[in-house]
């Protein structure tokens, strides 16, 4: 096998494109559980925006109509956690799981009509740029919008956090709702806002596999990538550059495991396979090992329910 | 968690319902047992086909899907045996002994057991496809295709079936050119659009020109379009996703099987059988061919289509290797059914070991 400069960028490029969902749904996600709720809703969420996003796509032609559409079926879904955990305080556990049963179920009864319909071309940006610069070339160009926001994402979460005064009271909520209430913010609904947030990422992750992957739609086709997304953001420490990190060697593990397979390396199948998971788990413990760190970045009343009235 | 609930509560409906109807009528009905939705528009998907086949030749009919291999099945078999159905239709491997369990307990209603080989109980019938038949003619399409010589495999997971398909893929596609390698990756999942597309991805960033599968969902076949390689449709017709890349594809046809068993229960002359149908029978259907392929081709493929159906050739004729070079079948030998339904060796000419 020859393996030229192209070839790395080609690599690089489908481990990107890979990542893509679990970097959207993760830092939507690490939003709402910086403001102290844990949503474990989001593989319900992204399932749910994935067939919002290709029945819309089916029905109404407009790529753009069918993305927001996707954001927006999310933002309606999380709505109904939103309500239940913050207006009627339910436990945030039991009612994030009930969540995924409810979108993947809901999903499933929407999705049979859409069932064996091809999906649309999604524009791509820059495909002529995609030749004229070597490795970077693939890397950089030629992929959809949604693509390209993803990995701005991260650092704009980062930024969002720990630059503004929004983000400020985002941590202030998730640290110490009843200090924050004092202060005059209106923890529920900062908290009903970020819910809400986290289920629009949610959403448009799930629209990304549906129409832009592997565009289709089949029955429970995130394929637990909700779940990952989830593990990340805790593994991270509620870091969003470190769920970057971790989504490419999760997405990277896993595409590279096909190529060992396709070179013919002589390691265990079953071993290559449970590479990505073994591996994104010990990276990131292992780059946020620093215990100050993580008691700065874990919002403390993480999945606590807030009880006081404003 | 959701699908106990899912279950139960169709389960039930199932339930009302035939208590309802066997009241009213009592003519032939038949329940179908899938292992996953209807609406994966492959296996599951297939079998729901036939089953819409049997209501349309006038029977009733019911289905449960998604019910895991486990004491689950059981359960589910005993309420559709108890709730008037006359045969059932159990279309997983895993269901082989809730099948035969619970066979024994209602010796009135006819089972029929998909890809199985236990019939215990003289109401047990197993039933299956010659699903290897049509990758000969995949692999015949691919080895003249593929100009890199690289032919891609996204495997599901190491069993005879899967083997079994490897090998004659292979051996078909070595007949016409020897120079051809396979090569070979491992998805471990039945169904999984994003994985199978990764997988489809990495054999074709290494070189592949053409690409088969073994999994269900249609992300490959996109993924070939997309980076304009060929690919084969797996389960359906898979053309209309991909109508550049897909050269054929094929179905399972499971329709006048059902169809046939379901009027042998009315008729009263049902008896236990093990049916190993092939492409002669309907069972293995190849779709249109594409005319992308030249002329020749696609006559040598319809002559070894109608040859296959009616046996002049078989897809395991000897001699055939395995890797180590040992013998697996003589000279002018064919391989029997024995030796097919437990292939787990891999012929000559396939690179790499087989998981275990």
């Amino acid at each position: 096998m020859i393996i030229d400069i192209n070839f790395i960028g080609l690599i690089i490029a489908s481990i990107m494109a890979s990542a893509v969902p679990l970097i959207l749904a993760s830092c939507g996600e690490l939003i709402t559980e910086r403001s102290g709720v844990l949503n474990l809703g989001v593989e319900g969420m992204m399932i749910i925006g994935a067939i919002s996003g290709f029945a819309l796509m089916t029905v109404t032609g407009s790529l753009i109509i069918a993305v927001f559409g996707a954001m927006l079926a999310g933002v309606l879904i999380s709505t109904i956690f939103a309500f239940l955990t913050q207006t009627l305080i339910t436990n945030h556990v039991a009612t994030g799981l009930a969540l995924t049963i409810f979108g993947i179920g809901i999903s499933a009864m929407i999705g049979k009509n859409f069932v064996g319909i091809p999906g649309k071309e999604f524009p791509v940006l820059f495909e002529g740029l995609k030749d004229t610069i070597p490795l970077l070339g693939p890397i950089l160009f030629g992929h959809s919008i949604v693509f390209y926001f993803a990995f701005a994402l991260p650092f704009i979460t980062s930024y969002f956090l720990k630059k503004t005064k929004i983000g400020l009271i985002v941590r202030a909520v998730g640290d110490s709702p009843e200090s924050a209430s004092n202060q005059g913010i209106n923890v529920r609904l900062v908290r009903y806002a970020c819910i809400l947030y986290g289920g629009a990422m949610s959403g448009l992750a799930g629209a990304y596999l549906s129409m832009i992957y592997t565009p289709q739609w089949i029955e429970n086709m995130t394929g637990g990538r909700g779940w990952i997304a989830l593990a990340l953001v805790v593994f991270s420490t509620w870091n969003p550059i470190k769920i970057l990190i971790g989504a490419m060697i999760f997405g990277g593990l896993t595409i590279i495991q096909f190529h060992m397979q396709a070179i013919g390396v002589r390691i265990p199948v079953q071993f290559l396979t449970a590479l990505p998971y073994i591996v994104t788990i010990i990276v990131l413990v292992v780059i946020s090992r620093d215990s100050r760190k993580i008691r700065l970045s874990t919002p403390s009343s993480l999945g606590k329910s807030f009880h006081k009235d404003n | 968690m959701h699908k106990f609930f899912i279950r139960s509560f169709v389960s039930s409906l199932v339930l009302l319902f035939t208590f309802t109807v066997a009241a009213i009528a009592k003519d032939v009905k038949a329940a179908f047992v899938y292992i996953g939705p209807t609406g994966d528009h492959g296996w599951t998907y297939q079998h729901d086909v036939g089953r819409k086949a049997v209501e349309a030749a006038g029977f009733k009919t019911t289905y449960v899907e998604g019910v895991p291999e486990s004491a689950d099945a059981e359960r589910v078999l005993r309420q559709l045996a108890n709730s008037g159905h006359d045969v059932i239709f159990t279309t997983s491997f895993g269901y082989m002994n809730p099948t035969n369990k619970v066979a024994k307990e209602f010796p009135n209603v006819k089972f029929e057991h998909a890809t199985g080989y236990k019939r215990e109980h003289p109401n047990v019938s197993t039933y299956a496809a010659r699903f290897y038949e049509g990758r000969t003619i995949l692999g015949t399409i691919a080895g003249t295709m593929t100009k890199s010589n690289v032919i891609g495999y996204v495997a599901s997971f190491p069993i005879p079936e899967v083997i079994r398909g490897i090998n004659s893929f292979t051996l078909a596609a070595q007949k016409v050119n020897p120079n051809i390698k396979t090569k070979i990756v491992w998805a471990f999942t039945w169904y999984d659009p994003g994985k199978e597309a990764e997988a489809a991805k990495a054999l074709i960033d290494q070189g592949a020109d053409v690409i088969a599968q073994h999994t269900d969902s249609t992300a490959i076949v996109q993924i070939a379009e997309k980076a304009g390689v060929y690919a084969f449709g797996q389960a359906s017709d898979m053309d209309k996703f991909a109508p550049k890349a897909v050269l054929t594809s094929v179905e399972n046809n499971w329709g006048p099987y059902y169809v046939d068993r379901v009027k042998a229960v009315a008729n009263g002359t049902w008896s236990q059988k093990d049916t190993w149908h092939g492409i002669g029978d309907g069972m293995v259907v190849i779709s249109d061919l594409d005319s992308q392929m030249p002329a020749d081709l696609r006559s040598k493929v319809k002559k070894l289509q109608a040859d296959l159906a009616s046996g002049k050739v078989h897809s395991f004729t000897g001699p055939i290797y395995d890797q180590k070079g040992n013998l697996m079948v003589a000279e002018g030998k064919t391989a029997d059914d024995g030796m097919l339904a437990g292939m787990m060796t891999y012929v000559k000419g396939v690179e790499g070991d087989i998981p275990k």
